[in-house]
């Protein structure tokens, strides 16, 4: 495994009376694309959640390419280089598909209020961030849709919507939670051709997945967590083999419990 | 019936002071509401701390440029202290706070104990005649036939209608750029913005106080042309007619607010004419009186308002398919 781009340490988060996230240790490798599997109901999308600032943590600490990310706001975990996408996909309804890419560049001149008034001052830069995000349509495959009102999309669409989006936004990390969910199968093979492309792009990427297939098609790594802890982490085989993971999908009835490992 | 003057009556509502003053309260409204999608209830409080900003500061004796920078100022810390507590909550949040303020702002300013300071119920009076003074135009009435001003009017509504080319002009600058973008972005998906890198909460921030600065501009502008203000005149009603004023012009464009204010002065002007007239000539027999024309003209501007929500749901001028675009 090469040098971490992401380690946490002891992420903490209960709602009420229950641990819903209970993470000793979490670390990606750089370069990598991580599964996070686990049962609905594991804290697989609150732990998604607390990295990226989303939700507040009750404690812990992670630290993102040597920046430590813990308590910042989401814009600002952003801007480290960490972005995610959601499980349902925030697509910008009443704004083009070419507005929603256009948005997520970064260090934007144009976006301070009096800078925004001199259109010589970012026309430049503008003119840079559509050819990007034409590159990147181009690469999602949403050339064709890029006049179109984002709410116009389908869901898949939505989702490769927000994929190219998110590199819009020049990360390092990309965080996408169940970036397949509820997408037909040819759009399904799509997003996920994408998503092994990130890695050639000198991305690293960790993403939640309840599809086996998926998984084991794209993954170097699985982590597995249930009921807020991890449970389990290696390779695709280690891990569905485990026992722990069994017993955490099919219930206990099947044996003894397994020892778990955190 | 005189068909012409109801549409005199009108064309001098549309081009009146008042009009102008109630496209600027709604394009501020346009800018917070319409582009960054936050709701501020309480408009008519940013209009009012700028009349009393710049009556206070005039009648205390400072030139009156000074007293228009103290209101727009008053107006900006306002946004800010209504925003900064409000705004990293959820949307209603803000929405009762601005209502309510106004509200405070509203009956604050009239109370006795504020007297020597607001003047309290009397308001201030008399402090806006150096903006008089510098009128240019000559001693006379202009204009069409019955659609007609005297130097007095035509100077405030010449001040008052560039104020309001210039902060269209604002806007639509803002609209087309990266600035613009990030707050329609915020109006979309808050959330999904700051995924991206963009800081939700300073953008609203300022879009409130933007907005609330540009309404201020339409209260200042009421107070010098009236050269008087007291708290009577700042109800919340004001709020909600300029958000009339903006849905009927279309949310989210540039003119939008413009020129629906122009079409809701004309409309509300020739009503009041023609229903003065239908009543007197007894066209409802003895249903209603004289009286009832002001509150039977504010029943069909809202019969109306219903109208275009049914049927033209982005407005005069805003868009249809962006109105109509699933979420």
């Amino acid at each position: 495994m090469s040098e971490p781009i992401l380690v946490a340490n002891d992420v903490r988060k209960s709602f009420g009376g229950l641990l819903a996230v209970n993470v000793d240790r979490f670390e990606v490798a750089k370069g990598a694309i991580v599964a996070l599997i686990g049962p609905n109901g594991a804290g697989k999308t609150t732990f998604f959640n607390l990295l990226t600032g989303f939700e507040r943590r009750d404690s812990g600490v992670w630290r993102f390419d040597g920046v430590d990310l813990e308590g910042k706001p989401p814009h600002a975990i952003a801007r480290a280089g960490m972005v995610r996408t959601f499980q349902i996909p925030k697509a910008l309804a009443r704004m083009s598909v070419l507005d929603n890419m256009k948005l997520a560049a970064p260090h934007q001149r144009g976006e301070r209020f009096l800078i925004s008034l001199a259109r010589r001052s970012w026309r430049e830069q503008e003119a840079e961030v559509e050819d990007r995000a034409i590159e990147l349509l181009e690469w999602v495959g949403l050339e064709v849709k890029r006049a179109d009102y984002a709410g116009t999309l389908s869901g898949g669409q939505r989702k490769l919507l927000e994929l190219g989006r998110a590199l819009m936004a020049d990360p390092r990390l990309v965080m996408l939670d169940e970036p397949t969910a509820g997408v037909n199968p040819t759009l399904t093979a799509t997003l996920l051709e994408r998503i092994k492309d990130l890695r050639g792009r000198g991305l690293t990427v960790v993403f939640v997945e309840h599809d086996m297939d998926v998984v084991a098609s794209i993954s170097d790594h699985v982590v597995c967590m249930a009921e807020g802890v991890v449970i389990a982490e290696g390779s695709h085989h280690e891990v569905t083999s485990n026992p722990a993971v069994i017993d955490a999908y099919l219930g206990r009835e099947h044996g003894e419990r397994a020892t778990v490992r955190s | 019936m005189d068909v012409g003057k109801v549409f005199t009556d009108g064309a001098r509502g549309a081009l009146s002071v008042q009009s102008a003053a109630f496209s600027l309260a709604a394009i501020g409204l346009n800018v917070q509401f319409g582009f960054a999608g936050i709701l501020n209830f309480g408009q008519v409080g940013f209009l009012l701390v700028g009349a009393y900003g710049t009556a206070i500061t005039a009648d205390g004796g400072a030139p009156l440029w000074v007293g228009i920078l103290v209101g727009i100022a008053a107006a900006i810390a306002l946004g800010l202290l209504l925003g900064i507590p409000t705004l990293r909550l959820r949307a209603d949040y803000l929405a009762i706070v601005t209502i309510s303020s106004a509200e405070i702002l509203r009956i604050g300013v009239s109370s006795r104990s504020l007297e020597d300071f607001t003047g309290g119920v009397f308001g201030i009076r008399g402090f806006a005649n150096s903006f008089f003074d510098l009128n240019p135009i000559p001693v006379g009435r202009y204009g069409i036939g019955e659609v007609s001003f005297d130097h007095r009017a035509l100077w405030v509504m010449t001040v008052a209608w560039t104020c309001v080319i210039l902060a269209s002009l604002l806007v639509r600058l803002i609209a087309r750029s990266p600035y613009g973008r990030m707050m329609k972005a915020i109006r979309e998906d808050e959330d999904a913005a700051r995924s991206l890198g963009k800081n939700a909460f300073s953008i609203k921030l300022q879009a409130l106080v933007l907005g609330g600065a540009i309404g201020a501009i339409g209260g200042i502008i009421i107070a010098i042309d009236a050269q008087f203000t007291n708290g009577d005149y700042w109800k919340s009603a004001f709020t909600f007619f300029a958000y009339t004023v903006l849905i009927l012009g279309g949310v989210g464009s540039v003119l939008g607010p413009v020129l629906g204010s122009m079409v809701f002065w004309f409309i509300y002007q020739a009503l009041d004419a023609l229903l003065r007239q239908s009543i007197t000539e007894g066209v409802f027999g003895d249903v209603f009186t004289p009286s009832d024309t002001g509150p039977l003209r504010i029943a069909f501007v809202g019969l109306a308002l219903m109208a275009l929500m049914i049927f033209r749901p982005q407005g005069m001028f805003g868009n249809r398919a962006e109105a109509l675009v699933n979420e």
